[in-house]
């Protein structure tokens, strides 16, 4: 549905966004993730054909952005950083001036105005003047508008920005519910947010895509090795060693605290059975025993930290592995 | 509805949802009130004075003495408020970035600049039929020629739809309101003082060219009854300029 081909866009000497290439299928809802300034708004802007590339092909829906500009924007329902709203205006009004920007008119204006106010729940303010309502109503009044025409392409920037932590989860649930009807851009630096709806993640830093996978698979590729965390009421002085002479056991770092420690272990292999006998047997006092996972925060903090060292590699997720043990270890200790 | 109706009817509730409209069509029409009462009140005891000379009725001729006054005396108000009306036009747009929303909506540029230009034209329009009251009272307590008030009328409304040209295209500039009347201002200032340069440079082919450039000569024909060609042509062609150059900017805005 989107396919865009190592486009790239220079602002004089600044790259904002450099040979960036990747697609969405139909019905597939991808989050664009980056710290601010990574290029995540200039993609996007491409994309709805509000500025063209300065090299590179992006195509929407089978159009191509430069030359067919105008059946891309049919085609697209975007929702700009900030909710592009009119304040003199109350939400039907706006509402309708949308529709009829999009060439909607009569009874189809009409019940895509009643469908995207109930999908939004704006009902209760519909009247109001948009100049009157609080931003999360209006960040809401600005999805409403991207949803209108019921486009088969959405590009949301940053859609649950400002809004309270109920009406986060109410518009997750609505993103989720176009899967499969709609496929959808959604840039966000909220992690969360990226492994709660969408089922692929493409993360881009200094204008560049350092990464790009499921949720799942990006935190699994980047992870060496299982790592476990337990914490023994009193520990023997050769704890450690003891610990790491266990069969299976790849390396044991002391925790915070007297007591905890961090056993590290072969991929696949999981010793937590093995260790919590290990340990009762002993008579040591096992209090706590968890596997630690890697979240995609680390993924994500280890993928833009070190973007430096990956330029340079083919495999950027690869190059980033040999990285993450001192992290790890930081975070431990 | 299409989408240029759509953009004039947005930009119409804007205006009159925001107190612009009313704060300068108060003024507008004030003034011309104003100054209608004044020369009226002038050629009355101008009147009073011949009639004293000479005896008898006197031949007054409302055409010179208040309606060619009256319309020029309006050049300066229309400058001045004028790039008040068109100066939200875009800039507003750009500050509170829904400049973006239109130009990835499934409109062309040339479509919401003439939707944005018709909706201020019908204001200002709108404005200038009121002021037809003035003349229609004149008409039923004296006697005066109406195709030099046309012609003033039709004068008057192709210079303020130049104006509001250069207002909207200065509104495109920037994203400031001020900035953008200001620059309208000045922009119609200087097309107004390049009139006197032209003066200056009496017959020659520069003087020509300077004196063709600005406004003055265009419209004080249009007010003295004379509709000419070249004048029409003049006003056209500006509007078409300032109209296509608008255009470019919104349209290189986007580049940036």
């Amino acid at each position: 549905m989107i396919d865009v081909q190592n486009i790239t866009k220079r602002y004089g000497h600044h790259t904002a966004i450099d040979r960036v290439t990747f697609s969405v299928a139909k019905g597939e809802v991808l989050a664009f993730l980056g710290p601010n300034g990574a290029g995540k708004t200039t993609t996007m802007r491409i994309l709805t054909c509000f500025m063209p590339p300065t090299e590179g092909t992006a195509r929407v829906a089978g159009y191509d952005c430069l030359n067919e500009p105008m059946e891309v924007k049919r085609r697209i329902g975007y929702l700009p950083e900030t909710p592009p709203v009119y304040q003199e205006l109350t939400v039907t009004e706006y509402l309708t001036f949308v529709g009829r920007l999009r060439g909607l008119t009569g009874q189809t204006l009409t019940s895509a105005l009643d469908r995207s106010i109930e999908r939004l729940q704006l009902g209760s303010v519909r009247h109001r003047l948009i100049a009157n309502l609080s931003r999360g109503y209006r960040q809401r009044v600005g999805l409403a508008q991207a949803l209108l025409h019921d486009p088969p392409v959405l590009i949301l920037d940053e859609p649950t920005v400002g809004l309270d932590p109920k009406q986060i989860i109410e518009i997750r649930e609505l993103i989720k519910s176009l899967v499969g009807s709609h496929s959808v851009i959604l840039s966000t630096h909220i992690l969360p947010e990226a492994t709660a709806v969408c089922q692929r993640v493409v993360i881009i830093n200094g204008g560049r895509i350092v990464a790009e996978d499921t949720p799942e698979q990006l935190s699994a590729r980047l992870r060496q090795s299982e790592k476990i965390s337990v914490i023994i009421k009193t520990p023997p002085a050769d704890c450690e060693e003891r610990l790491r002479a266990m069969p299976g056991v790849l390396n044991v770092f002391p925790g915070q605290g007297t007591g905890n420690f961090l056993v590290e272990c072969a991929l696949g292999h999981d010793l937590r059975d093995e260790l919590a006998r290990f340990i009762v047997s002993r008579g040591w006092g096992l209090l706590e025993l968890k596997t630690i996972s890697m979240t995609l925060e680390d993924v994500f903090l280890r993928l833009t930290r070190h973007e430096e060292g990956l330029s340079q590699s083919p495999e950027p997720a690869a190059a980033v592995t040999s990285n993450l043990e001192p992290s790890v270890q930081e975070a431990a200790s | 509805m299409t989408p240029v109706q759509a953009v004039i009817a947005k930009e119409l509730r804007g205006y009159f949802v925001s107190p612009i409209v009313y704060v300068v069509g108060s003024v507008f029409l004030f003034i011309f009130g104003f100054l209608a009462y004044i020369y009226v009140k002038f050629t009355g005891a101008q009147a009073i004075q011949l009639m004293q000379l000479q005896g008898g009725m006197a031949q007054i001729n409302l055409n010179d003495l208040v309606f060619r006054n009256l319309f020029a005396s309006m050049r300066f108000v229309l400058l001045i408020i004028l790039p008040i009306l068109t100066m939200r036009l875009f800039a507003e747009e750009r500050k509170l970035r829904t400049f973006e929303f239109l130009l990835t909506s499934p409109i062309g540029i040339h479509e919401i600049v003439a939707g944005k230009f018709m909706s201020v034209l019908l204001i200002y329009l709108g404005l200038l039929g009121l002021t037809g009251l003035v003349p229609t009272v004149l008409m039923l307590f004296s006697d005066f020629d109406w195709n030099p008030v046309l012609t003033g009328y039709l004068g008057m409304a192709l210079l303020g739809a130049l104006f509001l040209s250069v207002g909207l295209f200065a509104s495109a500039l920037t994203e400031n309101q001020i900035v953008a009347a200001f620059v309208g201002f000045g922009t119609l200032l200087t097309f107004w003082l390049i009139s006197g340069l032209g003066a200056l440079l009496g017959d020659t082919t520069a003087g020509r060219v300077v004196s063709y450039l600005s406004f003055m000569e265009h419209y004080d024909r249009l007010v003295r009854g004379l509709i000419d060609t070249a004048d029409l042509v003049y006003f056209g062609s500006g509007l078409a300029l300032m109209l296509f150059l608008t255009y470019r900017v919104v349209e290189s805005a986007r580049w940036k």
